[in-house]
């Protein structure tokens, strides 16, 4: 994968050098690097907040820092990485960058909208990242009624005005992306010769515009409530505490598929590209994208099984939480089936996409858990769920945005970036992962609740284990910044098609020119158009 | 270093084994896909010389065959799941009503014979419970880990959780839904005694009356009695107002047609919310005693108002 190839004569790096040329970009590819650049602050400032977190929880009597930090940090820590880096993560960078090139289009639909939502996205980080600095706030990442409008007294009303603007970011975004994939496909790019990638991001954005609205209102409700009193929530004043859960989630948990699906999409494209085979199932792993995106609109009332809600409504919402998990099983088959006789080739990108299938399944499994009712009632809010979601979000999601990122690195920098380190990396993550959050899961069934600042001695063991792991991670996930920072600036020059991947990004030149494509593709193929070996296989070249 | 909870509750038997169920069916699962995974990338490895010719082509079968095993084994996980939840939130007929209101950060709790306890609750061993729960400020949650059960206290409504105590000791209550600084430290214990040792505790604590008769003082206090009677018989003529006793655990016909149960929430609804439900028959004439009566009064009140039904005569 070598190819000593000279830098392309001009790309849309070389467009204009100044600040301003970046500030008024309206070119998706800068603007996925802009958000490339905003949301790995976020990531590291939400890091941050994990690790003292951990470091708390060494001692079982959280003697490092007081109940109200605690509180303060785990809530920085669930806001930050939930709206300003999981949900922005892989759309807007990866998708930003490579969807107009899986295309075989010049640009989205809307290029100002695009530079619009990265400015809505930095306004709401910058107001939120001031209310966590200037004093912070203890709700939580979700807000729960009556605490939050009552009895917080943090900046509840600023955080949730940060979020509701970069709300606005989401909605545009997935608009965007919409109208793109249905408006500039490239001449011969049926529905069915759409990458994998681009059937989750179109999921993904639907969802980013039907349920964040129910967040903007939601959570304007909440700030109307604080400010002016006027019951809506509290039942002092006549509200329902119950409503605002019923609203919350009714976003929140569409959210955890906009977090999860474009991870889903990244990894059946590194599957592909890299066992050389198209995907098992293409048309199963494409709709059940859909099957999640629709059905997990039916299933919020699981976080609410311990709450008040009624006997039937739980019995219902149980039901739809078994369903929502069959379309991620079949996933995850699909892309197991995919390996077999494939040409694996174990580079990082890979190995990352193969530790997110078996931590996806993990988290998928210990899903199960927390749907069947009677388990549930025992193991919520405890450690077991913080543990599940984790090996979701952070074994899964992470995984995922770390292998695309390796994966397009070359067609994003027109650069490779060195092996030997980004597999350690992965290696790394991988093993710091499962100690930071398996024995979470343990300690969970044992009864710790999640949210504690101090805790009883018996707990101490896995709290020390889950602190271990998570130094390794932190480590881990520093390494990055050294040898991609070094790639960026020393790398060998990587060819327009480093990988051999099928996919109309690897077409044009890498990095690509400003307007995409030199002239505009036909597509004559299906997606992943590997050919299949013959009988007696020479064994293949690398690359 | 136990890797499973001790089983403290009739119910955390059956618990253990659905637990372990899901536990052994994942761990197939994870381990068959992490194996698949393994033997794949090593044996179809690039450069290697595994045969790769006759890639599967017809992948429908395989699609219906994994999608409807899955079906089947979440469905049966979701009916196994369902029927023990079912059963465990049953109270038995004649359960020990414990009253317990949260508040930040402590919770109170009273037994029938109206003593009082703070983050601490006894109890005797083998007798069915019922938990009634409240919140004087933000959403609590109860839980009990050794008896597999949790329970939101949600202010402004009842809820409830019901167990039967089966091992004697000591277990942790905590407090399970983010309730503001002191959360962590929201908790205490569970207390498991022999029911002559649970006599025994009751009996030294220091003499209240029971909560019935502490009700009945708070009935006539808040002039409950004025209009249901002095000994909740009900009152016909110019002002009417329905009959409690013998009123708990009945079927209730209502203006509107719909036929309810007369339970706490009933009662704590008809006092603080006195028109939702009106009862078939009578006027929508009561006024609310919304923000008069505190959480710990209302729950004492009802106590009182359950005495009358049980016994179908007053026992102040």
């Amino acid at each position: 994968m070598s190819d000593a190839t000279a830098a392309p004569e001009r790309s849309y790096l070389t467009e204009g050098l100044t600040i301003r040329s970046w500030l008024l970009t309206r070119d998706h590819k800068r603007i996925a690097l802009l958000y490339f650049a905003t949301i790995t602050l976020f990531f590291f400032i939400g890091g941050a907040a994990a690790t003292l977190i951990r470091l708390n929880l060494v001692d079982p009597a959280g003697s490092l820092v007081s109940a109200d930090t605690y509180n303060r940090l785990f809530t920085m820590h669930g806001v930050v990485m939930v709206w300003f880096f999981l949900i922005p993560s892989i759309p807007t960078t990866l998708g930003n960058f490579v969807l107009p090139l899986m295309l075989g289009a010049r640009d989205l639909a809307f290029p100002r909208l695009n530079l619009l939502s990265w400015y809505l996205f930095i306004i709401g980080g910058a107001v939120t990242l001031y209310a966590l600095a200037a004093g912070g706030l203890d709700t939580g990442w979700t807000f729960y009624t009556p605490f939050s409008t009552l009895y917080s007294n943090g900046h509840v009303v600023l955080a949730v005005a940060g979020i509701f603007l970069t709300g606005f970011s989401s909605i545009l975004t997935g608009l965007n992306f919409i109208i793109t994939i249905h408006t500039l496909r490239a001449p011969g790019m049926g529905w069915y010769r759409l990458p994998l990638f681009v059937w989750s991001l179109y999921a993904t954005s639907a969802i980013l515009v039907l349920a964040t609205p129910v967040l903007a209102i939601t959570l304007f409700l909440l700030a109307f409530e604080r400010l002016v009193h006027v019951g809506i929530f509290d039942p002092k004043l006549g509200g329902d505490p119950l409503l605002f859960q019923h609203l919350f989630w009714f976003y929140s948990h569409p959210a955890v598929y906009i977090m999860i699906l474009p991870g889903m999409g990244v990894v059946s494209e590194l599957i592909a590209a890299f066992s050389k085979k198209p995907v098992f199932g293409y048309k199963f792993v494409a709709w059940s994208s859909m099957a999640i995106a629709a059905v997990g609109f039916l299933v919020w009332g699981h976080h609410m099984f311990v709450a008040g809600e009624s006997v039937y409504a739980a019995l219902v919402f149980s039901l739809l939480s078994f369903l929502v998990a069959v379309p991620s099983a079949i996933k995850v088959f699909n892309w197991t089936a995919t390996l077999h006789k494939g040409s694996i080739a174990w580079d990082a990108p890979m190995l990352y996409a193969l530790a997110f299938i078996g931590l996806f399944a993990m988290g998928g499994v210990t899903g199960l858990f927390l749907a069947a009712l009677a388990i549930d009632v025992e193991v919520t809010d405890t450690y077991f769920v913080v543990a599940h979601f984790h090996y979701i979000m952070v074994g899964g999601m992470v995984a995922a945005y770390f292998g695309g990122l390796h994966y397009w690195w070359p067609k994003i920098t027109g650069r490779l970036y060195p092996e030997y380190w980004a597999r350690a990396a992965a290696i790394l993550i991988f093993l710091g992962f499962n100690l930071t959050f398996f024995p979470q899961y343990v300690v969970g069934w044992l009864g710790m609740p999640r949210r504690y600042h101090a805790y009883p001695p018996e707990f101490q063991v896995w709290n020390v284990l889950s602190s271990a792991g998570a130094s390794i991670l932190a480590l881990a996930y520093l390494m990055p910044i050294f040898y991609l920072g070094w790639s960026l600036l020393r790398g060998p020059r990587a060819g327009a098609n480093p990988w051999g991947a099928t996919g109309l990004e690897w077409q044009t030149s890498s990095p690509p020119p400003a307007e995409n494509f030199a002239t505009t593709p036909t597509v004559t193929r299906p997606p992943y158009d590997y050919p299949e070996p013959a009988a007696e296989p020479a064994a293949l070249p690398r690359g | 270093m136990p890797l499973l909870l001790p089983a403290g509750s009739s119910q955390s038997h059956e618990w253990n084994y659905l637990f372990l169920a899901l536990l052994l069916l994942s761990a197939a699962v994870v381990l068959a896909v992490f194996a698949l995974i393994l033997v794949f990338a090593i044996r179809y490895r690039r450069g290697s010389s595994a045969t790769r010719s006759g890639w599967t082509r017809r992948t429908t079968r395989w699609e219906i065959g994994w999608t409807s095993a899955t079906c089947l084994a979440f469905l049966a996980l979701f009916v196994w799941g369902t029927d023990l939840y079912l059963r465990m939130r049953q109270p038995a007929v004649d359960a020990l009503p414990i009253f317990v209101v949260g508040k930040q950060w402590m919770w109170k709790i009273e037994h029938p014979g109206g003593q009082r306890e703070i983050d601490t609750l006894h109890l005797p061993l083998g007798v069915p419970v019922r938990v009634v729960l409240a919140s004087e400020d933000v959403i609590h949650s109860f839980h009990i880990p050794a008896f597999r059960v949790t329970q939101d206290a949600v202010p402004g409504r009842f809820t409830s959780l019901a167990f039967t105590p089966d091992r004697l000791g000591r277990f942790h209550l905590f407090c399970t839904e983010f309730c503001g600084t002191e959360h962590a430290a929201m908790g205490g214990s569970v207390v498991v005694m022999q029911p002559k040792d649970y006599e025994a505790w009751l009996a030294s604590q220091p003499p209240e009356a029971t909560l019935a008769r502490q009700g009945a003082a708070l009935y006539r206090a808040f002039g409950c009695s004025g209009c249901h009677g002095a000994d909740g018989e009900g009152q016909e003529g110019t002002v009417r107002a329905p009959a409690l006793r013998g009123l708990y655990g009945r079927p209730v016909p209502l203006s509107d047609g719909r036929t309810i149960t007369a339970d706490e929430r009933y009662f704590r609804d008809s006092i603080l919310l006195p028109r939702s439900e009106i009862v078939a028959g009578y006027g929508p004439i009561m006024p609310s005693f919304s923000g008069q009566i505190g959480e710990e009064d209302l729950m004492t009140l009802i106590a009182y108002l359950e005495s009358l039904g049980r016994a179908d005569s007053p026992q102040p």
